[in-house]
């Protein structure tokens, strides 16, 4: 058995004031100050941690106070005089697709690299859009031993990019030819920043956590002095994209390239010739824009037999581009991977799917919707202890993404995907599934609340359209 | 044998010989209503009354208050912390007693408390917690005057979108007494006891240090009292509840630990935890530090190493070896119902159905989004569908296979109140698990900090 995959972690403080959902709790005029003061009681220690920040503190235009919640000053104060209120700062992070909660969440995970874990049942919606409107399953009966990421066993979430052979060709001396594939130790890759949030002084710190972590960042191809001298140490873990009638690199390097990325455009098939040309041994992705044409675009490339891997794009939101009422992307996969498995070529093309992966178990539900794998940069970015402000301005960033030294940056994001990738074995093992290769539009191991409530209301109500 | 167990006088040929019961005197709890006040200075709220400085301590307001808000002591300068929580809120503007407007001097002012955000959830909304609260305080409805939606939740789906449609009136006039909510459990006509419930409800296993003493023996002497059960959750038995030996299941979990020959034979339900509808397919782990002497003591393990609860049962991989392990009880207590508590899984109808063959008393389906003392917040949300679909498919299937009538039913998951019991019971279930909602009783307000230990 090869060795387990994995990633070296260690605790990466916050530099930030932290910000908690339960704001600062104001106590007014009237305190008895009693000798036994609730607020040493405080069970989590709150209070005094936040005194001594204050006493620290140089600036004043930050909230601080991260209470937990739990009311226990609020019900004991003798007074009756502390209230907690909503953190206003907690309130404005990100957007309605990148909530608070997910906002915090991942800057707890590149803080500790561990999976999340409270108490009490779900607290959130039934369902809802987007990736919330689906669950993964798991199978109570015969299934292989699995026993989660403590477990003896070896779960791979290693995936291949690349073109698959439908079948075996055996030449007249028992050779096969087989194309060349990419392997990468988890179904994810790092994409480049969308421009609303496209910060140049984070590709070197994409490229160490793509060495370190072993995954692959893609990389515009104007930005190659980021490779610099250390040609043989980087190249392995980058993807130059190629945007249309932007000029090739040197061959010195292409030829050392595993994976390319080019925009798709009418020169497609020529501009994969003209890389193939220099290097056979090169996977090239075409990159496919989800918007209105773009599903079925990417269907017809998938056509192409020499077609090796298509990465398609929604926006940053998940959501189809230029759409009035847009699709949301793991339907768009699953309008692309359904029809390429009732052609029978699914297996021979891979699709790479991005935009909209906010959280880990988006990555296993966009798998499972028949994506190969998905990329990712919001999260590394937030990962920083990013706001996801509207504007992105790095003279007023409540970051301070101006001031963070590289090493910091760089263990937050891999502490970020060590923890994501803990949680993929998690859902992984309750879903019996060992091999991320079969993850890939496992339908049977998905639960699509659409299909469950025809399913199990639709005969009690009639069909929710008709309700 | 341990010491506390006899042999059972066979007062029905069908119990064998090695059939035992408990020696403990069982202790008997009456089932009735004590007003039980709230244990905090501050109970928490939905309206506030805020008193300004310009009151002049006349009296008038605690004078009309019905509610005992105000509170002025004699020989004491200003009024001591008023009873918020008793105050009806805006509901109060239209009758004669409303003290803002009666105050002479103005000084009272109603405002909604804006803490009532942060107070519990979607699935638990601040109305559902406080109206909880008051029916575990004064053991009724809470006075439609405080407003409270308390039907439903705020969670957009499954119980929160289903509601019942009363008639104006009862078709026919039933008397409460007329009213049946018993719930029988065995089903199998297998010559075993037969276990009938007052109430159509149970409670949830929760285990012995996630939960205080306090709170299990609360839950014990509640089940005694409305008779009905509680369950000790995985990791023994706990020696405070053999009182109520006759009223608590006790769990054989994927670690069986804690379980011990003398444990099974205490009770008359023994409950096979497979799955745990909040962590579904995941195990159990306990952290080291919460491996205490009693704790290690309990599940026969060494202090302060920490204890993985495996995922599945390793020696269950069939329905025959599902049926291995319930003989297995059944062997060792010759009186006892066994059940079955799984996850839903999309194939949750056929573990029901090989639970019915391997020899289940009950299935209990927990659904995704149950309770728990600690879960990876992935699988609290994405894993095994919620209990509302488990439910219709379950039934159905067992109706199909003719087995529906032969096995108890019991759905567990998000069932927080009378409502979602009487709509778990329509969609298809015999009767339900209430955990959460006993918590609430006591006071959680849902921070879901509870893997903190502190909370
Ligand atoms: S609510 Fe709880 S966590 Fe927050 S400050 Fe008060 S005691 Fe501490
Ligand atoms: S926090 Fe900084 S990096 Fe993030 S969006 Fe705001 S300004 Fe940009
Ligand atoms: S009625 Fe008004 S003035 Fe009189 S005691 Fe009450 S609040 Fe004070
Ligand atoms: S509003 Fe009514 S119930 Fe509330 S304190 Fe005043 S008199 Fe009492």
């Amino acid at each position: 058995m090869p060795d387990k995959y994995h990633i070296k972690t260690q605790p990466v403080p916050a530099r930030r004031p932290r910000i908690g959902k339960c704001g600062v709790v104001d106590w007014r005029e009237d305190c008895a100050n009693c000798h036994n003061c609730v607020k040493k009681a405080c069970v989590f220690d709150r209070y005094r941690q936040e005194a001594d920040y204050i006493r620290g503190l140089t600036e004043m235009d930050a909230f601080f106070f991260q209470c937990m919640g739990c009311f226990s000053c609020v019900q004991q104060c003798t007074k009756g005089l502390l209230a907690l209120s909503e953190n206003p700062v907690y309130e404005r992070l990100g957007n309605r697709y990148w909530t608070p909660a997910i906002i915090e969440t991942t800057w707890a995970q590149a803080e500790t690299a561990k999976i999340p874990v409270s108490g009490a049942g779900y607290r959130g919606k039934f369902s809802g859009p987007g990736f919330d409107s689906m669950w993964t399953d798991m199978s109570e009966i015969v299934r292989p031993t699995r026993d989660g990421i403590h477990g003896r066993e070896y779960i791979s979430t290693g995936v291949d990019i690349g073109r698959k052979l439908p079948v075996l060709h055996f030449s007249k001396d028992g050779q096969i030819k087989m194309p060349p594939l990419v392997d990468i130790p988890m179904p994810m890759m790092i994409d480049v920043l969308p421009k609303e949030y496209s910060l140049p002084q984070l590709l070197p710190v994409f490229k160490a956590v793509a060495a370190a972590t072993g995954i692959i960042m893609i990389a515009d191809s104007k930005d190659i002095g980021l490779l610099g001298n250390e040609l043989e140490q980087y190249l392995p873990n980058i993807a130059f994209y190629f945007a249309s009638g932007a000029p090739l690199l040197h061959k010195d390097i292409l030829r050392k390239t595993r994976l390319a990325e080019i925009s798709d455009d009418d020169k497609t098939d020529q501009r994969i010739k003209e890389l193939k040309n220099i290097n056979p041994d090169m996977v090239v992705a075409v990159r496919v824009t989800l918007d209105a044409a773009g599903v079925k675009r990417a269907i017809e490339l998938a056509h192409r037999p020499h077609m090796e891997a298509i990465h398609v794009v929604a926006d940053m939101n998940g959501d189809e581009i230029g759409a009035k009422n847009p699709r949301f992307v793991k339907d768009m996969v699953r309008q692309i991977h359904n029809p390429l498995v009732a052609d029978g070529i699914r297996n021979e093309v891979t699709l790479i799917a991005g935009g909209g992966i906010a959280l880990p178990e988006h990555m296993a539900k966009q798998l499972l919707c028949g994506a190969d794998l998905v990329t990712i940069n919001l999260p590394l970015l937030i990962a920083l202890e990013c706001h996801l402000c509207r504007v992105c301005d790095v003279s007023r960033c409540p970051a301070r993404l101006d001031e963070m030294d590289e090493k910091y940056a760089v263990g937050r994001m891999i502490n970020l995907i060590a923890a994501w990738h803990d949680q993929l074995i998690e859902v992984m093992g309750a879903m019996g599934i060992r091999d991320a290769r079969r993850l890939r539009g496992e339908a049977g191991r998905a639960l699509f609340f659409e299909e469950l409530e025809e399913a199990t209301f639709g005969k009690i109500f009639g069909s929710r359209k008709n309700r | 044998m341990a010491k506390s167990l006899v042999p059972e006088k066979i007062d029905n040929e069908n119990l064998p010989p090695n059939t035992v019961k408990t020696l403990v005197p069982q202790v008997k709890v009456e089932r009735v209503i004590k007003p039980a006040p709230p244990r905090y200075r501050n109970e928490l709220a939905k309206y506030i009354i805020r008193r300004s400085a310009d009151c002049i301590m006349c009296g008038k307001c605690v004078e009309v208050c019905p509610q005992g808000v105000h509170i002025m002591k004699e020989g004491y300068k200003y009024f001591a912390a008023p009873h918020q929580h008793t105050c009806i809120g805006p509901a109060c503007q239209k009758t004669d007693h409303y003290c803002v407007d009666l105050c002479p001097q103005k000084a009272l002012r109603m405002v909604e408390n804006p803490m009532m955000k942060l107070l519990g959830d979607y699935r638990w909304p601040a109305d559902l917690i406080l109206a909880t609260w008051k029916m575990a305080e004064t053991g009724e409805l809470p006075s439609p005057d405080y407003g409270y939606d308390y039907e439903c939740g705020a969670s957009e789906g499954g119980f929160d979108r289903l509601r019942f449609k009363f008639p104006e009136k009862p078709p026919v006039e039933l008397r409460e007494d007329e009213i049946d909510t018993s719930l029988e459990l065995n089903r199998r006509n297998d010559g075993r006891p037969q276990i009938k419930l007052d109430v159509p409800w149970y409670g949830g296993g929760m285990s012995f240090g996630s939960v205080s003493n306090v709170t299990q023996l609360s839950k014990a002497r509640a089940a005694t009292a409305f008779n009905t059960f509680t369950c000790t959750g995985e990791g023994g038995y706990m020696e405070r509840m053999q009182p109520y030996d006759d009223h608590t299941i006790t769990q054989v979990a994927t670690g069986l630990f804690g379980v011990r020959e003398e444990t099974i034979q205490r009770v008359r339900i023994v409950e096979f935890k497979y799955a745990q509808g909040a962590k579904p397919g995941l195990g159990g782990h306990l952290l080291a530090d919460k491996v205490t002497p009693a704790v290690a003591r309990m599940r026969e393990t060494v202090l302060g190493i920490s204890l993985f609860s495996p995922f599945p049962f390793h020696s269950v991989y069939s329905i025959e070896d599902h049926k291995k392990h319930m003989d297995w009880i059944k062997h060792i207590n010759r009186r006892t119902l066994v059940s079955a508590k799984v996850s839903t899984p999309i194939d949750v109808d056929m573990v029901a159905v090989g639970s019915y063959s391997a020899g289940a008393h009950i299935v209990h389906l927990d659904g995704g989004y149950g309770g728990t003392g600690a879960a990876p917040d992935i699988a609290k949300k994405n894993i095994a569908m919620p209990i509302e679909y488990a439910i219709i498919k379950v039934h159905d299937f067992l109706v199909r296979e003719g087995v529906r009538d032969k096995i108890t039913l019991i759905a567990s998951g998000g069932i927080r109140n009378a409502h979602d019991i009487a709509k778990a019971i329509a969609l298809g279930a015999d009767g339900v698990v209430v955990g959460t909602g006993e918590l609430v009783a006591l006071g959680c307000v849902r921070c879901s900090r509870c893997e903190s230990g502190r909370g």
